[in-house]
């Protein structure tokens, strides 16, 4: 008896730690939310309230006025699209060879790429810049999604590791069918690795979607701009509308939440991933 | 003799397949030559023209002519270029240690077997989907002096909130709060580890009559250390690389008095503002050479407090 309400007493302490914690979580959430529903006077009433009276949807209409919001929307889906494309053509199959295929220069090459990962972005920021720039790139979207049709390291890395797990075998059995490497690997292999595939999918995604600082280098015109751009704009120009700056950042943040919310698992197994070996 | 014989069958065996490997090289190279073409373009040419490019003074207007040291002379001598640096660091070894702590404390309370941990789990991971624009922008809200919610709260329990982003003293410590928000991605990978802890060594230790803190401190936190390494190493790498929240805070001015430039933001203005691409490579290579220096520095040191599992 007494055992049972110990752990009564463990499972309540646990919850109201757990409560507190998730009320420090989530109430700047519930602030971006309410915020956005506000009419102007109440965003600056003092104490502050919760709940938006009257609720004003027009905020929202209002906001995607104030900037040029579908277009932003618009460039920035192009390039999420365009760059996670890039990444599920170019990383599995890069992948699928080192793992699997027996070529001579593989480790080394693979050794390489580990090293890559190694390297801060901000090395190769300037001589690629100067590079786009000869090629005419910079002020389109060109070098946002183009280096991701030639394989990301990491994701490289993390699908090396899930086609290892793999058995030969199956390789093995479609060989002895006179099955060529191609049709194996995409008959076979690429089906088989979908998660994975799936997971890094998502990872390009999300760096495209929230990307801040490529967009600010390589978009020099304001009709090429990301919603990253367009928000930090809104800041710009009178920052005092709070209203709609926070009714984009929620418009900004629900395409991701969405996602988050239907592909949970994928989400998880991926970060986890590079986490496991420590 | 039959060892003899045994060997050169194998000897067959063995050549049997290389004419296969050798087509199979073919075909490696050539699934691979994605990557090997973006292996040279977008890593290995311009990681070779920026060691080149700190050595002159490039700038986008005039080809650069070589100079030498002299980019890392002026470097040792720019007070903005140390400003940077102390802020990094100071940010760094705050908030690094802090989301450990407050990680592994929230991962080991969401490790529970208890009703709705799902729910849990969700919530705390919901920030680390905010876009960093949204969540500077949010904070700035959250922060401010007058209007803001946190300054409101703790007016409520009798305190008087600070200028927080106005203020030299609390623009950093600002920075840190909003960060830790946001580190749900560490968590995740602690309950990871946590969840590779074998159930036994809880029960043995209960069969001992082991505390709560003894658990804690001999088993979990213990068993724990690859994961804690791991995510010290990419903190720091990451503590460095701080760009997008100060500069959106800030709207790229590191004000007040430079308090929260950053130095990837130094390094992005003399770029890409300045437009002095040689100075700003040199700062890259002693980002490069700091970052390094710590991994190293940080894998030295795990040799004497990670411990793997089967040690």
């Amino acid at each position: 008896m007494s055992a049972i309400t110990q752990k009564r007493m463990k499972t309540i302490y646990a919850h109201s730690v757990l409560i507190l914690a998730s009320v420090l979580f989530l109430v700047p959430f519930i602030w971006m939310v309410s915020t956005s529903l506000k009419p102007l006077t109440q965003v600056f009433s003092f104490p502050p309230e919760f709940i938006p009276r009257p609720i004003q949807w027009e905020n929202y209409v209002e906001a995607t006025k104030y900037i040029p919001f579908w277009k932003y929307t618009f460039n920035t889906a192009v390039i999420t699209i365009l760059s996670t494309i890039g990444v599920m053509i170019s990383c599995p199959i890069v992948a699928y060879s080192f793992a699997k295929l027996k070529w001579r220069g593989r480790n080394v090459l693979f050794v390489i790429t580990i090293g890559v990962m190694m390297i801060p972005a901000q090395v190769t920021m300037i001589p690629l810049f100067l590079l786009f720039n000869q090629l005419g790139w910079v002020g389109t979207n060109l070098p946002l999604i183009v280096p991701a049709f030639f394989g990301v390291p990491f994701s490289i890395f993390l699908l090396r590791q899930f086609f290892k797990g793999l058995p030969d075998t199956l390789r093995e059995a479609a060989k002895i069918d006179g099955a060529s490497e191609w049709r194996i690997y995409w008959q076979i292999m690429f089906p088989l690795a979908r998660p994975a595939v799936l997971a890094i999918a998502l990872f390009q995604f999300m760096a495209s979607w929230t990307d801040f600082l490529g967009p600010l280098i390589y978009l020099t015109n304001e009709t090429s701009y990301t919603l990253s751009l367009g928000l930090q704009q809104f800041q710009n120009q009178q920052g005092s509308q709070w209203h709609m700056m926070m009714a984009v950042s929620t418009l900004m943040t629900l395409p991701i939440i969405i996602l988050f919310f239907f592909m949970q698992k994928t989400f998880i197994r991926g970060i986890t991933f590079t986490g496991i070996k420590g | 003799m039959k060892t003899g014989q045994k060997l050169t069958v194998n000897k067959k065996m063995a050549r049997a397949p290389k004419s296969k490997r050798s087509n199979e090289t073919l075909t490696g190279w050539l699934f691979a030559s994605p990557w090997v073409i973006g292996l040279l373009l977008f890593f290995a040419y311009p990681l070779i023209s920026s060691i080149y490019y700190s050595f002159t003074d490039y700038s986008i207007f005039q080809a650069g002519d070589f100079v030498g040291m002299s980019n890392y002379k002026e470097l040792m001598t720019d007070e903005l270029f140390w400003i940077s640096i102390g802020n990094t660091i100071y940010f760094a070894v705050l908030f690094v240690p802090l989301s450990i702590i407050f990680g592994v404390a929230l991962a080991m309370v969401l490790n529970m077997k208890i009703k709705g941990m799902s729910v849990y789990r969700t919530i705390f991971f919901l920030p680390t989907l905010v876009p960093h624009v949204a969540l500077a922008i949010l904070w700035i809200w959250l922060l401010n002096p007058e209007f803001g919610l946190i300054n409101a709260g703790l007016e409520f329990i009798g305190i008087d909130g600070p200028a927080w982003l106005g203020s030299t003293f609390w623009s950093k410590p600002s920075l840190i709060l909003m960060s830790l928000w946001g580190m749900g991605q560490a968590i995740i990978i602690y309950l990871a580890g946590l969840g590779d802890i074998s159930e036994e060594y809880y029960e043995a230790a209960d069969v001992d009559g082991a505390s709560f803190l003894q658990k804690t401190f001999k088993i979990t936190l213990p068993l724990l250390t690859p994961v804690i390494f791991f995510n010290l190493v990419m903190g720091f790498i990451g503590a460095f690389q701080q760009f997008t929240l100060p500069y959106t805070m800030t709207n790229g001015s590191g004000s007040p008095a430079d308090s929260l430039t950053f130095y990837v933001m130094y390094l992005y203005d003399n770029a890409f503002n300045y437009f002095r691409m040689g100075y700003a490579s040199a700062m890259a290579w002693i980002l490069f050479i700091i970052i390094m220096g710590l991994t190293a520095f940080v894998f030295w040191t795990s040799k004497r407090w990670v411990h793997y599992q089967g040690d």
